[in-house]
């Protein structure tokens, strides 16, 4: 059981959760994760961690609502506890001195990529950062970015903000540097890894992803998060969840992500607004 | 209890071994009940006094925890059932688990004089009854516990290993907390073993007995991520790792990333641990498949099997690359699982998945095996027949062909020892490891194995840890 601290919706479908977990916070590094259940029957549900205060013992997560588990999450509030809260769990995301860093983060992984970026900067590295959404108003924490990044770029879709289009326009972005960038990492939905790695593919750039796959134990023991990476099998929450993007067998991995869809998505189909809605009116 | 009097021996003794009732295939093939009954009063009786109460029981040698058999059964055959349970307790703390899952036919009960008399005598079915018995009188026996040591012990996993050290050691007055990584404890017999074969309320019964005993256990905590043994060891005075087999084995072969290929881990958990046969009125989403292939002829792979009848499947095969008699199963699943309408296809390997436009699986290719020369382990090994490829529809395929050692704590524990399997390197007799005052026993030392030998593994880790404690000496 952890405490919840607080819970918002910070954009619309994202969620801050910061829970109370000492001794997690005490040990998390950038890129690992957590696995949650909102309740005593609640799914295990790998999220990323996107803040911590050692001190105060919490840790941070922005996460989506997606189905079922997610949405059993998004309605606890603050003063409320997670029935499960485990971690830290994976590898850290290696950082190093690499000269120029571009970080792209979309979706819950704006959230995944602050530490990321905030570690990179801190050992040196001149950061670009790149905001991908949908439009404007689902970017969030674009301050705590400001101190931390050399340059800020935006890519929506909608062209609310920056340039208009999908993440492939990164290579825009790339082009308008006076260098290229040594390394690039991704945080976000599996689209944009994908879509990303296959740009900066192209353009001999060393990417690292941070997946995102199905788990359950989330310690090597049931092997649901397999991922082929460069022709081996690799199990994300023990070997990974960052590997090289390029070598990510990204067809296999999107068709493993989205097994469970219709089953996630049963529960839009047959929950009573009032389960979202509770007390008749949005919580939010 | 009073050792000297023997059971009155009288002329009307039925000199056969008693059934144990069970669900009828039809019934049992479509819940998720227990399949075996249990013994009534009367049967265990009647079983109990079949027994011959030898003098030199050589029931006892052929258990690895050496449970004074002809002990507990002679006081079934008084009726003191407390007695009984008394008697088991001494050197099993789990006895209702044992006496459901562990392989008697080739243990105690293989050594039984009556074998050739009737059959051997009934050992874990009486085991069970006295379990089953306690449980229902809603009586718990707790032991006296020694004057406190003052010492600190952790144990790293919560399976049958851990509980037997913990539930050692605390009557020994040390003080002990259980790690366990997932939100449940039990480990293996949790996550692992079906309800049908092992109710999970069994389980939470011999859990919860160790808790009364005074063992604190903490679930949600990785050792090794959340703290690793180093730092157990600042504070804790020893340290028993016990983290089971938990690392799934595949084939290496093509498509084994599918959707609809899964680790037999995987697919029990979800529906163990994760209550999916409940799915959708239970949150982990799983898959009702119609045809579903299990790859493996081991427990785990009955119970995958039955599992998927049980989850509506149409069609479920096990696929085993040797014959029917090498089957590393007990003879009591392979034949549940025949009855149960689960198709054996012996001598066959896969070779390929082969899948949809959408990463789906929908058809397997196999090979024909022939048995050739014995091999390391003494079984004919299986050769393939050229050319003799075949395909066969399937929606899903469990691979249950076996599990490595879990590596998270040896990878995170300087100067943790292991084999080149990744087991732990660890002295049989007392499952030191290589560490000082950290032990090991159970599946992440031998590999996968049964329940009763971690338990077994554990009860001598336990006392090598108490001499430790109380000596000084590893």
């Amino acid at each position: 059981m952890n405490k919840i601290i607080e819970r918002t919706m910070i954009v619309p479908n994202m969620h801050l959760l910061e829970v109370e977990a000492p001794e997690i916070a005490s040990k998390i590094q950038p890129g690992q994760f957590v696995i949650v259940r909102a309740n005593d029957e609640g799914e295990r549900i790998p999220l990323s961690v996107a803040d911590w205060d050692r001190e105060k013992g919490t840790i941070t997560i922005v996460f989506m609502e997606v189905g079922a588990s997610t949405g059993a999450l998004a309605r606890l509030k603050a003063g409320d506890s997670v029935a499960t809260c485990v971690g830290p769990l994976g590898n850290a995301t290696e950082i190093g001195h690499y000269g120029t860093v571009l970080a792209i983060g979309g979706c819950y992984g704006i959230g995944s990529i602050y530490p990321v970026v905030r570690a990179m900067k801190n050992a040196g590295n001149r950061i670009i950062m790149v905001f991908e959404a949908r439009s404007s108003y689902l970017i969030y924490w674009a301050n705590k970015f400001v101190g931390l990044s050399d340059k800020i770029f935006n890519i929506t879709r909608d062209g609310s903000l920056g340039m208009k289009g999908h993440v492939t326009r990164l290579a825009d972005v790339i082009n308008s540097l006076p260098v290229p960038p040594d390394r690039i990492v991704v945080n976000g939905c599996t689209y944009l890894m994908a879509h990303t790695s296959e740009v900066t593919k192209d353009l001999g750039i060393p990417t690292v992803v941070n997946l995102n796959p199905i788990m359950i134990d989330g310690t090597g023991m049931c092997g649901v998060c397999r991922v082929t990476v460069g022709d081996k099998m690799k199990f994300a929450c023990v070997d990974g969840p960052e590997f090289d993007a390029h070598k990510v067998e990204w067809k296999e991995f999107l068709a493993r992500r989205k097994a469970y869809m219709n089953e996630e998505t049963m529960y839009f189909r047959h929950s009573e607004p009032t389960v979202v809605h509770k007390e008749g009116k949005c919580q939010e | 209890m009073n050792e000297e009097k023997t059971p009155e021996k009288t002329s009307k003794i039925d000199l056969n071994r008693r059934d144990m009732p069970k669900q009828s295939p039809e019934m049992r093939s479509h819940n998720f009940n227990e399949v075996a009954l249990g013994y009534t009063k009367e049967l265990a009786l009647a079983e109990a006094s079949r027994c011959l109460q030898c003098k030199k029981p050589r029931c006892v040698t052929g258990c690895p925890v050496e449970i004074d058999i002809p002990g507990f059964i002679s006081c079934v055959v008084k009726g003191d059932f407390a007695a009984g349970i008394k008697k088991l307790k001494e050197k099993n703390c789990l006895p209702a688990v044992s006496g459901r899952v562990c392989p008697q036919e080739s243990q105690c009960e293989s050594q039984c004089i009556l074998r050739n008399k009737g059959g051997e005598i009934a050992i874990g079915r009486i085991e069970r009854f006295l379990a089953d018995w306690e449980a229902a009188e809603g009586i718990i026996d707790i032991p006296p516990r020694a004057a406190p040591t003052g010492k600190k012990v952790a144990i790293v996993g919560s399976g049958p290993a851990g509980v037997t050290v913990a539930g050692d050691l605390i009557l020994l007055g040390h003080e002990v907390t259980i790690f366990e990584a997932l939100h449940k404890a039990g480990g293996v017999l949790t996550y692992g073993i079906p309800e049908f074969r092992l109710p999970k309320a069994v389980v939470a019964r011999e859990v919860d007995y160790v808790r009364k005993l005074g063992v604190k256990v903490i679930t949600d905590y990785v050792v090794g991520k959340t703290r690793s043994i180093d730092e157990l060891l600042q504070e804790y005075d020893a340290v028993f790792v016990g983290t089971g087999a938990g690392l799934p084995w595949f084939m290496d072969i093509p498509g084994e990333n599918l959707n609809g290929v899964y680790s037999a881990n995987e697919y029990l958990t979800r529906m163990n641990l994760m209550q999916g046969f409940q799915f959708p009125n239970s949150s982990t989403p799983i898959k009702r498949h119609k045809r579903v292939a299990v790859v493996g002829g081991g427990n785990v792979a009955m119970d995958s099997a039955r599992t998927a009848l049980r989850m509506g499947a149409e069609e479920v095969r096990i696929i085993y690359r040797r014959s029917h008699a090498e089957l590393p199963a007990r003879l009591e699943e392979s034949e549940n699982a025949e009855e149960e309408g689960v198709i054996f296809n012996m001598l066959t390997l896969p070779v390929k998945y082969i899948g949809d436009e959408n990463g789906w699986l929908k058809e397997i290719e196999c090979i024909k095996m022939e048995l050739g020369e014995p091999d390391a382990s003494g079984r004919r090994r299986p050769v393939e027949i050229p050319n003799s490829n075949f395909r066969m529809e399937m929606d899903a395929v469990v691979c249950a062909i076996g599990n490595s050692p879990n590596p998270l704590v040896p990878a995170t524990t300087p100067g943790l020892e292991t084999t080149r399997h990744g087991t732990l390197v660890a002295n049989q007799e007392t499952g030191k490891t290589t560490r000082d005052r950290v032990w090991a026993g159970g599946d992440i030392v031998t590999g996968a194995a049964t329940v009763i030998l971690a338990m077994g593994a554990g009860r001598k880790a336990a006392r090598a840890i108490h001499e430790f404690l109380t000596t000084g000496k590893q």
